[in-house]
């Protein structure tokens, strides 16, 4: 069936046990997003010093692929710097707008690969989305620019 | 005559194609209902033979579109048992009918601090924004009607919400999320009692079962053509002829008017003063191929139809473990719009499924997102029937949700 492409069993897994899941303090940046064509919403919270991201957590209400997208960003940008999280930010990001033309880097994006299928679904793009934008967000308030580092943006 | 659903569906092409490899189901009528062979015909035949600009041109083609286009109109006042067709206004859809007298009739009746214009909660945004924006310009208030757990109006309390400072009311004829059919009867009774104005946002009713503007007692309705077998492109305002005839323009430009010059202008009646530019002419061609089409079925036996459908799918959902019913629960003033939870598991995630299997619902927040709130939920999914829908296509739902619970379970 070619569900099996969008509900890849590593993002049923992550919808069913999120990781790093609740809202948590300290933090210093915090973005609350909506899809406001279907009502998902997602708030991310960053604890960033010294340039490293020492906690990511976030509470949403959303679908399958937006929550999974969340309990992956966790996993992949926490402990991280500001450049390496804005190079898997760009991995993820280029990935989701590849329209499944995008061969996927696994030593880059971990789990984040089961999103390749997701791709080709384009109404479910935005879910996939939803956290990381959220995410740059809230870092840009916490003062870290996550985009800094991306010098090519995919169309 | 009786309704035979088989040679109803012969008739809409666009039931016998596939979708991921599954014959489709389709079940988000409330959304924008297929179209029939006629309807897709009538519009290619004035495009091919008589396409002209209506009400200006002494040449055949203009004189001939002009023609067809005031017969559509004639057929919509038909329809619904307007006193006259200089009561059908054209639109753009439900959306423009209700901004139309937001701005016209808000204008007309000088609103000011302290005048009440009554909603409800049941609303679709384009029956709550424009009146909020009504609310901004005026200074006037904004109430509105709760919404019982059963998914109807709370009109306890009516006597106190429609009182002497109230204006307009403006409310649902049939939800499009709960499926509710209002009965309207005594809000119209109260609202005229203090000399309120009632517009009924009829987009899900007029389509679905008999409405005469008559009986319901109203001042102005709004309806949409593409939910009612038609072309998108094409909405109708039905008001009093009395007080359109009273009302300022909306939008301003050709046709509306009566003379101009450089110093002013003076307007054309009704309905041509609230017809700016050039009309969806092909799209009322449409649109009255559209309401011969529901005549010569007639609205009674497409009601009653969707009643069966409705009762049917609302014992088979009953049965699928974990699937919970917004809105009336029986289809005793209820219609066949039917939104449901899956215990667990998002609407989204809910209509992926569906889709593989071929079957097309809606979810998300129906853009009635206090109607969504007021039941707890950020989203539902939808499925909604029409004079095409069959049995079988509801057990394919109850097929595919068994699917939902498997791919989520």
């Amino acid at each position: 069936m070619m569900l099996d492409g969008l509900y890849q069993e590593i993002i049923l897994d992550h919808y069913k046990h999120p990781h790093g899941r609740g809202l948590r303090d300290p933090f210093n940046g915090e973005a609350h997003h909506v899809n406001p064509t279907c009502g998902d919403e997602i708030t991310v919270r960053v604890a960033a010093s010294s340039d490293t991201f020492s906690d990511i957590s976030y509470d949403g209400l959303g679908c399958s692929i937006s929550q999974a997208s969340a309990s992956v960003l966790h996993e992949l940008l926490q402990g991280r710097t500001a450049a390496e999280a804005a190079g898997i930010q760009d991995a993820f990001v280029a990935l989701m707008q590849g329209r499944g033309q995008v061969e996927p880097d696994e030593d880059v994006l971990g789990d984040g690969i089961a999103f390749a299928g997701v791709a080709k679904f384009p109404a479910r793009v935005k879910c996939a989305l939803l956290p990381w934008m959220a995410f740059k967000d809230a870092a840009a308030r916490a003062g870290v620019d996550v985009t800094a580092a991306s010098s090519e943006v995919k169309a | 005559m009786t309704f035979d659903v088989a040679r109803i569906r012969a008739d809409f092409p666009i039931l016998s194609r596939e979708v991921n490899g599954h014959p489709l189901v389709y079940l988000d009528s409330a959304n924008t209902s297929q179209k029939p062979a006629q309807v897709i015909k009538a519009m290619r035949l004035h495009n091919e033979r008589h396409n002209g600009n209506v009400s200006r041109s002494v040449h055949t083609l203009g004189t001939e579109a002009t023609s067809a286009y005031e017969e559509a109109r004639g057929k919509v006042a038909a329809f619904i048992g307007a006193a006259t067709p200089d009561e059908i206004v054209f639109t753009k859809n439900s959306t423009e009918a209700i901004n139309l007298v937001a701005h016209s009739l808000g204008q007309h009746l000088a609103l000011k601090p302290g005048d009440e214009i009554v909603i409800s909660e049941m609303e679709h945004h384009s029956n709550i924004v424009p009146w909020q924006l009504l609310c901004e310009r005026t200074g006037a208030t904004l109430r509105w009607f709760g919404v019982t757990d059963e998914g109807r109006l709370a009109l306890d309390s009516i006597d106190e919400l429609i009182n002497e400072r109230t204006k307009i009311v403006s409310v649902v004829h049939m939800s499009n999320v709960l499926g509710t059919i209002n009965d309207v009867a005594p809000i119209v009774a109260r609202a005229h009692e203090v000399g309120a104005l009632v517009l009924l946002d009829c987009s899900q009713s007029v389509p679905h079962l008999p409405v005469d503007v008559q009986q319901l007692g109203a001042d102005f309705i709004a309806f949409t053509g593409h939910k009612m077998l038609g072309p998108t492109g094409i909405g109708v305002l039905w008001g009093r002829y009395d007080l359109l005839a009273a009302m300022p323009p909306f939008l301003a430009g050709g046709s509306m008017i009566e003379t101009v010059t450089m110093t002013g202008t003076t307007y054309a009646p009704p309905p041509a003063r609230f017809e700016a530019g050039t009309p969806p002419i092909a799209e009322a061609v449409g649109l009255g191929a559209a309401v011969d089409y529901l005549n010569a079925l007639g609205m009674e036996a497409v009601h009653r139809h969707e009643q069966e459908i409705t009762a049917y799918a609302l014992k088979t959902l009953a049965d699928v473990p974990g699937v919970s019913i917004f809105g009336p629960a029986t289809p005793e003033g209820r219609g066949g719009t039917l939104s449901f939870a899956v215990d667990g598991v998002h609407p989204h995630d809910v209509g992926q499924v569906l889709d593989a299997l071929g079957v097309e619902v809606r979810v998300g927040h129906h853009c009635a997102k206090p109607t969504c709130v007021r039941f707890g939920v950020p989203a539902m999914t939808r499925a909604s029937f029409y004079l095409y829908t069959t049995t079988d296509e509801i057990d394919s739902l109850a097929r595919g949700l068994d699917q939902v619970r498997k791919v989520f379970g």
